[in-house]
């Protein structure tokens, strides 16, 4: 092995890149039974939190309390609002496909892990927002949830009284912990390639594929029908 | 391409087949910026259409304007320890055990973390920081020599006799309680001014984001719970997933809210921690759903899939016949 | 007693909400409204004819 292939930079791109070649992360074809409106809502979803994230910097710039006095921020306020609604909605639709579809199958259960740890990074990343409104929403919402959150200890260092650390989880740590994990699930998705259709077919397929790297093969074994 | 081939039996749950269909062109850059520029522009018409709430927060001042009485009840119990922050325990004090998992007492076992004492924090720390006031350091100097017992004694006298409120000061008809009746009053008229709110966010210095303390004192009170009550926020209401006014709120907790409404946990003392409990294991399952024997076998049972690849099983029939 | 201006609200929501009490369920109407959606987004998702895919043929 010569230097430069002993570089953990060489080695790093090398496993990169055969981990996910190009045409995967980026593909320009998909399997012809991809055909239907239940695909959408992964899309929507992801949209929907670009449409959350940009409202929410947008709020970022005046500060936290501006929209209580400006009617600009304040429709800025309700932007973030709809569109972490149909975050949510896109979401859950999203997931009832994925259910339907047994999308784990073939090696894709890490996708479906990791989609469900982002849901749930979501709703702590919602809730931090509802309590750092700076509102009578905020003071109710925050005095109730701190009795769940108490009572598993870990309120005595997830304080959901403290505005200031409520605004730090919702602006910085959710947001980046829920944006990488988006980015995993969806790298995941690019490896694996959408799951396949169950077989009807009497009798056991020929090939049983526990590796599932099939859905978006190599090119050279693409049929595509324009 | 590494590909493992193995030849143990196949698992329609868990393996899936290989597909060795055709394929068909697709743009998901272009699929991408169409779902952005959609959900962008359903944002912006939602936002247009109903806008988002906004309601005034309470304040310690309103609450001792609007309800003088309400807030002297409290302000006694903070005093004689029986409000319910006072009684909480952990992470606040260690006047209760806090609740329990079974024989696990999660709270109690981290600790003190966030020492609230409700009487010095809500009270006396509060009234000994204004300025002059001669009688009012003489009371609390009193109040705060005497023996518990003393003090004990002074509460009850002035908790039997109701209080009220007209012409811009409380009434009490308390004989014998000590510095009590001046403490409370003052405490009162402190709260009307609004310097009770600058007192309890400034403990810690200048610049504070920390509101752990009057939003204590706020919960303590009926006032807080008797205005979320009338926007239907209450815990026993489904209020967790509701929102005030007429907005959608957070529907995605409706499982967390739907184990406060049925026995026994809507009365369980412990039902916090039990209702965590539940929702983690739930969680847990949902996660693990690809591994669970029933559950992974239900889409291929419900047949749910054949409208979503409808078109795929009409293709193969087609080939095969 | 909205705190922000509610301007560029055309229908603005924030009057007393109302809810829908069936035994021990209550529901805000607007969190029905959006769960309903949600069921009838999936339906229709799940039904409705998947444009530009009629012609297509799958080798095999």
């Amino acid at each position: 092995m010569s230097d430069v292939e002993r570089q953990w930079t060489t080695r790093l791109r090398r496993r990169a890149v055969a981990a996910l070649p190009p045409d995967k992360l980026l593909p320009d074809t998909q399997p012809s039974y991809v055909a239907s409106w239940i695909y959408v809502f992964g899309v929507t979803t992801m949209s929907a939190l670009a449409v959350v994230i940009a409202s929410g910097c947008l709020l970022a710039l005046r500060g936290p309390q501006w929209w209580h006095t400006s009617s600009v921020g304040h429709f800025v306020n309700s932007l973030h609002l709809w569109s972490v609604e149909i975050f949510f909605f896109a979401m859950v639709v999203h997931l009832w496909g994925k259910y339907f579809m047994a999308a784990w199958r073939g090696g894709r259960s890490l996708t479906w892990v990791t989609g469900v740890v982002t849901f749930l990074t979501s709703v702590g990343a919602a809730f931090t927002g509802y309590v750092s409104q700076t509102n009578f929403d905020s003071q109710w919402i925050s005095t109730q949830a701190k009795d769940g959150i108490n009572a598993t200890g870990a309120g005595a260092y997830f304080n959901v009284l403290n505005t200031g650390q409520m605004l730090m989880w919702h602006i910085v740590l959710l947001p980046l912990a829920a944006v990488l994990l988006t980015a995993i699930h969806v790298l995941l998705v690019r490896v694996k390639g959408v799951v396949p259709p169950f077989d009807e077919r009497a009798g056991a397929p020929a090939v049983t594929n526990h590796d599932a790297n099939d859905a978006n093969d190599t090119n050279d074994e693409k049929v595509v029908d324009a | 391409m590494r590909r493992r081939v193995e030849s143990t039996r196949f698992r329609p749950d868990v393996d899936a087949p290989a597909w060795r269909g055709g394929h068909v062109p697709y743009d998901i850059i272009k699929e991408g910026t169409i779902a952005f520029v959609v959900v962008a522009l359903l944002t912006v018409a939602l936002a247009v259409l109903f806008g988002s709430p906004d309601e005034y927060p309470l304040s310690i001042k309103s609450w001792s304007t609007y309800h003088p009485v309400d807030f002297a009840n409290t302000a006694v119990k903070e005093l004689d320890g029986t409000s319910a922050s006072a009684l909480y325990g952990a992470p606040y004090n260690t006047a209760s055990p806090g609740q329990k998992l079974g024989p696990f007492t999660l709270a109690r076992w981290v600790g003190v973390r966030i020492p609230v004492h409700s009487a010095r924090d809500f009270v006396l720390g509060p009234l000994a920081s204004l300025p002059g006031e001669p009688v009012l350091k003489g009371d609390l100097t009193q109040y705060e020599r005497a023996t518990p017992a003393t003090r004990q004694r002074w509460l009850r006298a002035y908790s039997a006799a109701p209080i009220s409120f007209s012409n811009g000061a409380l009434r009490d008809g308390a004989t014998q309680a000590g510095p009590v009746p001046t403490i409370i009053s003052s405490l009162t008229q402190m709260a009307r001014s609004g310097a009770l709110d600058q007192g309890l966010i400034t403990q810690s210095g200048f610049y504070t984001t920390n509101y752990t303390l009057p939003l204590l004192f706020l919960a303590d009170g009926s006032y807080l719970s008797s205005v979320a009550t009338h926007q239907h926020l209450a815990g026993d209401q489904w209020g967790m997933m509701n929102e005030t006014g007429n907005y959608p709120g957070q529907a995605w907790l409706w499982l967390y809210t739907f184990w406060y409404q049925i026995p026994p946990l809507n009365t369980s003392p412990n039902a916090d921690v039990l209702v965590w409990a539940i929702m983690m294991v739930l969680t847990v399952l949902l996660a693990l759903v690809p591994f669970l024997p029933f559950v992974r076998s239900l889409p291929r049972r419900t047949k749910v899939y054949r409208l979503i690849w409808r078109e795929h099983y009409r293709n193969v029939q087609s080939i095969e016949q | 007693m909205s705190f922000g201006n509610v301007v560029g609200a055309l229908v603005p929501l924030n009057t007393l909400g109302r809810y829908v009490h069936w035994h021990f369920i209550q529901i805000s109407v607007a969190n029905l409204i959006v769960i309903a959606l949600m069921v009838l987004t999936f339906v229709v998702a799940l039904v409705a004819p998947f444009p530009g895919r009629r012609r297509r043929r799958e080798n095999r």
